[in-house]
């Protein structure tokens, strides 16, 4: 039996199935969001020094870390259509940043609700919340080049170049509570050692997590599907599925 | 469960303006995403019948 591993890497195959996907992964994000936010807001117990404040914290984690996954997620299809030429891979890179961007916004938002209560401040320049600003200044400014640029294949090279030099900020990221003296605290969860965190509360997170992941992949989904109708909107099969010829 | 009642639970302790204002952007953000992609969808129309199988542009 032959496989063709290459099968989905056409746009025209791809579209149809993405369609078909994205709505399950809505159902999955919306029934783990109910799951996670009912752990985090009616079985998880009150926190010991910083009271009901910390239930933030099942929105504000798995928020960042969607932040970051998604931004070597994007740096790696941008690399993927460096590197072979296909389109569909810098689509995908399209696609992923407004997700990217907007989980990224949000761990900000809500690390800064969660800093006022529990620090006394908004805002302060740390090495972890600077560098996950700069992290926001990378996706918009992804989306902005590439915007700016109206061949879209030299569109997503340039995109892809830029995606690419900006990965080195995610490690910075996360090793940055371990390299630096920063305000915001070092990390709960390891590789090597236990959680130090009750586990009730870390299921919640991961669930949230989870939540979080499904709802990116339904969204990129539907997104990738609108941009590969803008860009092969000439082509038959798009034309078969009555796209207007804008 | 540790909410007395429903105002306990809004109350959140005390914190309410900065849980619920996390809770509330989140929830705001990702229905704005999604409502601005559907009606990118909308606008594209692919999601009507073939070409072939349509009468005229209905």
């Amino acid at each position: 039996m032959q496989v063709n591993w290459f099968k989905y890497a056409a746009p025209a195959s791809f579209f149809p199935l993405a369609g078909k996907l994205y709505p399950w992964f809505y159902a999955l994000a919306a029934l783990l969001a109910l799951v996670g936010m009912y752990i985090g807001f009616f079985v998880a117990p009150t926190d010991f020094q910083q009271g009901e404040a910390y239930r933030i914290i099942f929105i504000h984690v798995p928020a960042a870390w969607m932040s970051m996954f998604l931004y070597l997620l994007m740096a790696l299809y941008a690399s993927l259509g460096l590197i072979f030429n296909t389109r569909l891979s810098s689509m995908m890179a399209r696609a992923i940043a407004p997700t990217g961007a907007l989980f990224t916004f949000l761990a900000l938002w809500t690390g800064s609700l969660w800093g006022r209560p529990m620090w006394g401040t908004y805002w302060v320049w740390d090495a972890r919340l600077t560098s996950e600003l700069i992290l926001l200044f990378l996706y918009i400014g992804f989306m902005a080049l590439q915007a700016a640029i109206e061949d879209p294949r030299r569109g997503d090279k340039a995109g892809g170049v830029l995606a690419l030099v900006g990965a080195v900020n995610v490690p910075i990221i996360y090793f940055s509570v371990k390299w630096w003296n920063t305000l915001h605290q070092g990390s709960s969860i390891n590789l090597t050692r236990a959680p130090s965190m009750a586990s009730i509360m870390l299921w919640g997170m991961l669930i949230m997590a989870l939540s979080f992941w499904m709802y990116s992949i339904a969204v990129i989904l539907s997104r990738v599907q609108c941009i590969i109708a803008e860009r092969e909107r000439r082509a038959a099969w798009l034309q078969e599925l009555g796209t207007p010829d804008q | 469960m540790h909410w007395n009642n429903f105002e306990e639970f809004l109350a959140m302790g005390g914190y309410a303006f900065f849980v619920w204002g996390a809770v509330g952007v989140t929830v705001l953000a990702m229905v704005i995403e999604i409502w601005a992609l559907q009606a990118r969808r909308h606008h594209l129309k692919f999601n009507q019948a073939p070409a072939s199988q349509r009468i005229g542009n209905v």
